[in-house]
């Protein structure tokens, strides 16, 4: 069970994820600005407790925002900003996740299991259809003859 | 008739899951970059920085690179680990010297002891970020040929260095360069 | 002194409570009256001893006693007295507390509100409800206790995390944990029944209020997380699917499956495996959230200090809590018959179908959230899955929903035809796709998505208000006949209503916001969507745990002045962490949002964050008219005057004859 602790993480967790990192790149056209929008959105902070490289205030964030922000500038696509980050960090630096054989299961599932709880909620109505009705036993009827005769002698 | 256990199964089945989550690290990122060339870089000596250092500089030789800063509490703890290794000479320590003022750096380790072979100068964290840096202290292992073969992240302890870094490195120098 | 007052009452609460668990259910196995009857005077003793221990803790931290570990640990003197207060609920030991309090309360409340149950239901579902004490208590004592004391006493306290001292912030854990926990009765309620082998419909219909009053609660609950989180954290957001949101929001959906198939169950005597199922189901995800909060398995911002000792623990009481119940599902739900039939088109399928969705979604958010771990238990690396994931996903399968509503809310029982609902409900889907369309096309730019989900929730809203005035319409004084219309129908037209109102909040803010970050020095401005944000300069200014920068920028259209706003960035004290306090025009319409940055330059410029947010409002004014509409429905005359009825007939009779 070995736990991260103490000084390590502690020295980089900048606690305050309500300091919205608000950046000071400027960019030559709108399209860059909103690319870098979303490739930051769509990064992970790896610092940090389950936060985008858009929100986060650490200083891990910070520099690898400067790096979007410098691919960008020099005319990397969105693919390989994304390749720069997965070649370092692993695929653990995209929130989403991409699609390969271990995520398969992921991104297919939902969808699968869409159909197949359609399928079984038609095959059980079908069912229900041709079910016979209600037996009912000779006990409830007793018991409910008896209640419809307490009732009416009861004043209401 | 057993499909009414079958809530039953798949709850087990996610406690399971779950008893084994609680033995992991959610936090841990395993390194991309096990078996796989050291990236290169050439930077500044911390002690020359006229002079610079590369991963070239060691081939043919099982290396360990040791990403510290001055700033770093754990770094602090981890040191003497560090220097004990050095003293007995087995292999080949090297700093990289994280996001850090130089002074400040030099002053660490006059103060806590200079283990490293050298000491290169990341200041602006590019190398670090280059070889998957997200936290300090980490250290690597690389072997004769330049391949990248043991990231550990967080301080080295006498443990971590006895029973996974020391064995690795006795292993890989059995190898051919 | 009181702290170990406090102590002491959770330790006599725990002897209550196992009374509780105990004595009532072997009573109600074994038929003893004197049995049963404990269970009132334990459930009511264990409530007046939590009570103490709450208060005594709220006591600590109002006196500032540092002396105790936990008032130490997250107050301060300089605190106001009202985080003081909401402090007790803000880290893990005070948060279990709470939790404990209000399911002593709500088992409280059902003593209260059930004269009408069999003495024997009655004292199971007590009984239920006290294992679930026993846990959290035991939970309490053995490994977070929130008397522990910290001796020597320092002089001052860690004080409050300053992201939660906030009003929304304060009141956002008591509603999700009302929610939470109240999701306990339909559970207990479930539980009992299986095990007096009686699934019926009055059993339906006691659970059914409980069921609403709990949903409303996480309803509001949630909406006030997502609130705060938007108006808090700076970044224009509202939901993140991080780990924990996503523990919040799987309960309420599978909560809303519920309500939807007791309904039926109540109404037509099907369904009713399932809908044991789904109260089970309910619960445990709400005991599954208290285990994904506090025990470090996943990594979320909303985390308390997580502890893999204190997750074994959870891990244990749920799988005995969940595991016991699902084995009693197992070996009773064979025996359960349901009587009725119907058609493959009818209300009764379109309510199936309904809660086969909701279970789809509820799976598939399950899913993503667990499959980090998934990966990683199977050592297969690390991946992450955020909101990317989670958006592709959750609009394609919640929008067959969103259409399907309209014709289940008018479909007739039992059997009914697509033809005939197509007919009836023409107008309201002429209405929604022309007003939908006619929407979009008066947003600039026009975008084929704000034509989808516009033409959706009108529909959704045009389909509920068309259902309300079918019952009206026809009637001699129809406007009379209106508040004639019984609660559950309001009930349920105001949470289909609100359903609707939610869809246009977040269609129209997810696609039309408009986001800058700007660097203004004082007296510049700049221009946004019509708008434009005039910035004054900053100062500093003192608050009373804090020092602030404050910004002043107006905000001024075609001339006119909109809006003053005063973001502020704020240095708490003690914590020395930075905060920034957005400035928000809030409007039905659209919200005006500035957020400072930082200072750059001798000229006293400061870089600053810019949003413009249409109908933002409405995400949170949906939730809110659905969480209304719940509780309308839980208060229906149905449930008082049953009450009434059935206290007139012999105790036996009551329980049963479905």
């Amino acid at each position: 069970m070995k736990r991260l602790t103490t000084g390590f993480l502690a020295v980089w967790l900048v606690t305050a994820s309500a300091f919205a990192a608000i950046g000071s790149h400027e960019f030559d056209n709108p399209q860059d600005e909103q690319r870098f929008k979303a490739l930051i959105a769509e990064l992970r902070c790896l610092v940090c407790q389950n936060q985008n490289l858009a929100d986060s205030n650490a200083e891990l964030a910070q520099d690898l925002r400067e790096q979007v922000y410098t691919m960008i500038q020099q005319g990397a696509t969105d693919q390989e900003i994304i390749d720069y980050m997965v070649n370092r960090y692993g695929d653990f630096v995209l929130y989403r996740p991409p699609f390969k054989a271990t995520t398969a299961a992921l991104w297919i599932g939902p969808f699968v299991i869409l159909a197949g709880g359609v399928l079984v909620a038609v095959v059980y109505v079908r069912r229900r259809r041709r079910a016979p009705p209600a037996v009912t036993d000779e006990a409830e009827l007793n018991r409910a003859r008896q209640l419809l005769n307490d009732d009416e002698t009861k004043p209401s | 008739m057993w499909r009414y256990l079958l809530p039953l199964g798949l709850f087990i089945g996610l406690v399971a899951l779950l008893a084994v989550g609680l033995g992991l690290n959610p936090r841990e990122v395993p390194s991309p970059f096990i078996g796989k060339p050291a990236p290169q870089f050439t930077l500044p000596r911390l002690h020359r920085p006229e002079a610079t250092v590369s991963p070239a500089d060691f081939r043919g030789q099982v290396w360990l690179l040791n990403v510290w800063a001055s700033w770093c509490a754990s770094c602090r703890v981890e040191h003497p680990v560090f220097n004990a290794l050095a003293r007995r000479q087995e292999v080949i320590l090297v700093g990289l010297n994280y996001k850090d003022q130089r002074n400040d750096a030099l002053q660490w380790l006059a103060e806590l002891g200079d283990p490293y072979t050298v000491t290169a100068m990341d200041a602006d964290g590019k190398v670090g970020i280059d070889w998957g840096v997200y936290g300090v202290p980490e250290t690597f292992v690389i072997d004769k040929r330049g391949i990248i073969r043991l990231k550990h992240t967080g301080p080295v302890t006498r443990e971590v260095l006895r029973d996974e870094i020391l064995p690795l490195v006795r292993e890989l120098k059995k190898e051919p360069a | 002194m009181i702290p170990e007052l406090g102590h002491f009452a959770l330790i006599l609460a725990l002897g209550l409570t196992l009374v509780q668990a105990t004595v009532p259910l072997l009573g109600s196995l074994f038929r003893r009256p004197a049995w049963m009857a404990v269970a009132r005077p334990a459930a009511f003793g264990q409530l007046l001893f939590m009570l103490l221990a709450f208060a005594a803790l709220t006591w600590s931290f109002v006196i500032n006693d540092f002396s105790v570990l936990y008032v130490a640990s997250n107050s301060n003197s300089a605190l106001p007295l009202i985080y003081r207060i909401s402090a007790v609920w803000g880290a893990h030991e005070g948060s279990l507390l709470l939790w404990g309090t209000m399911l002593s309360l709500w088992t409280g409340a059902v003593l209260i509100f059930s004269r009408s149950l069999t003495a024997e239901m009655l004292a199971r579902v007590v009984a239920v409800m006290g294992m679930v004490s026993i846990g959290f208590l035991l939970f309490m004592l053995l490994t977070s206790n929130p008397f522990e004391r910290l001796l020597p006493a320092p002089p001052d306290g860690r004080d409050l995390n300053p992201l939660l001292q906030d009003p929304g912030l304060a009141i956002h854990p008591p509603m999700l944990y009302m929610g939470y926990v109240g999701l306990a009765v339909p559970f207990a309620f479930a539980v009992a029944a299986m095990i007096g082998g009686r699934l019926d419909a009055a059993w339906a219909r006691w659970s059914r209020p409980w069921t609403s009053i709990a949903w409303m609660f996480l309803t509001l609950g949630i909406a006030l997380g997502s609130w705060w989180a938007y108006y808090e954290l700076g970044w224009g957001g509202w939901w993140f699917w991080d780990p924990v949101e996503n523990a919040s929001f799987l309960p309420w959906l599978v909560a809303t499956a519920l309500m939807h198939s007791l309904a039926v169950t109540e109404k037509r005597n099907v369904f009713k495996a399932w809908t044991v199922l789904l109260a089970i189901f309910a619960f445990s995800l709400s005991l599954l959230g208290t285990f994904l909060v506090r025990s470090g398995v996943l990594t979320s911002v909303h985390a308390f200090a997580t502890d893999p000792a204190r997750g074994v623990f959870i891990l244990i009481f749920l799988a005995i809590v969940v595991g016991s119940s699902l084995a009693l599902y197992a070996w009773r739900a064979p025996r359960i018959r349901s009587s009725g039939r119907f058609a493959l088109v009818s209300r009764e399928s379109a309510l199936l179908l309904n809660n086969v969705l909701l279970l789809v979604v509820t799976i598939s958010i399950l899913l993503g959230t667990l499959y980090p771990l998934i990966i990683d238990a199977l050592g297969l690396g690390k991946i992450s899955v955020g909101p990317p994931y989670f958006n592709s996903v959750f609009v394609p399968l919640t929008a067959p929903l969103a259409a399907l509503l309209g014709f289940g809310a008018l479909a007739r029982w039992k059997q009914d035809r697509f033809g005939r609902l197509f007919r009836l409900l023409r107008w309201p889907l002429a209405a929604a796709f022309v007003l939908g369309l006619g929407w979009a096309a008066l947003m600039a730019p026009f975008k084929v998505g704000a034509a989808f989900g516009l033409v959706l929730a009108l529909w959704v809203i045009a389909a509920s208000l068309y259902a309300l005035w079918l019952r009206v319409a026809g009637k001699a004084a129809p406007l009379a006949a209106l508040f004639r219309v019984p609660r559950g129908f309001w009930g349920m037209t105001l949470g289909h209503l609100g359903v609707g109102v939610f869809i246009v909040g977040i269609t129209l803010t997810s696609l039309y916001s408009t986001e800058k970050d700007v660097r203004l020095a004082p007296g510049q401005s700049h221009t946004m969507d019509g708008y434009t944000f005039t910035f004054e300069g900053v100062t500093h200014t003192e608050g009373p745990n804090y020092s602030a920068d404050q910004g002043l920028v107006v905000i001024t259209r075609d001339g006119r002045p909109i809006a003053t706003l005063h973001p502020q960035k704020r240095i708490y004290h003690v914590q020395r962490m930075p905060m920034t306090e957005a400035g928000i025009d809030a409007g039905l319409k659209r919200d005006l949002f500035v957020a400072l940055g930082e200072p750059l330059g001798q000229d006293g410029s400061w870089s600053l964050r810019l949003y413009v947010k249409p109908y933002v409002r409405w995400i949170w004014l949906g939730a809110l008219i659905m969480a209304f509409g719940g509780l309308l429905a839980a208060t229906d005359r149905r449930y008082r005057m049953a009450r009434r009825a059935e206290a007139k007939l012999p105790a036996g009779a009551a329980a049963g004859v479905a």
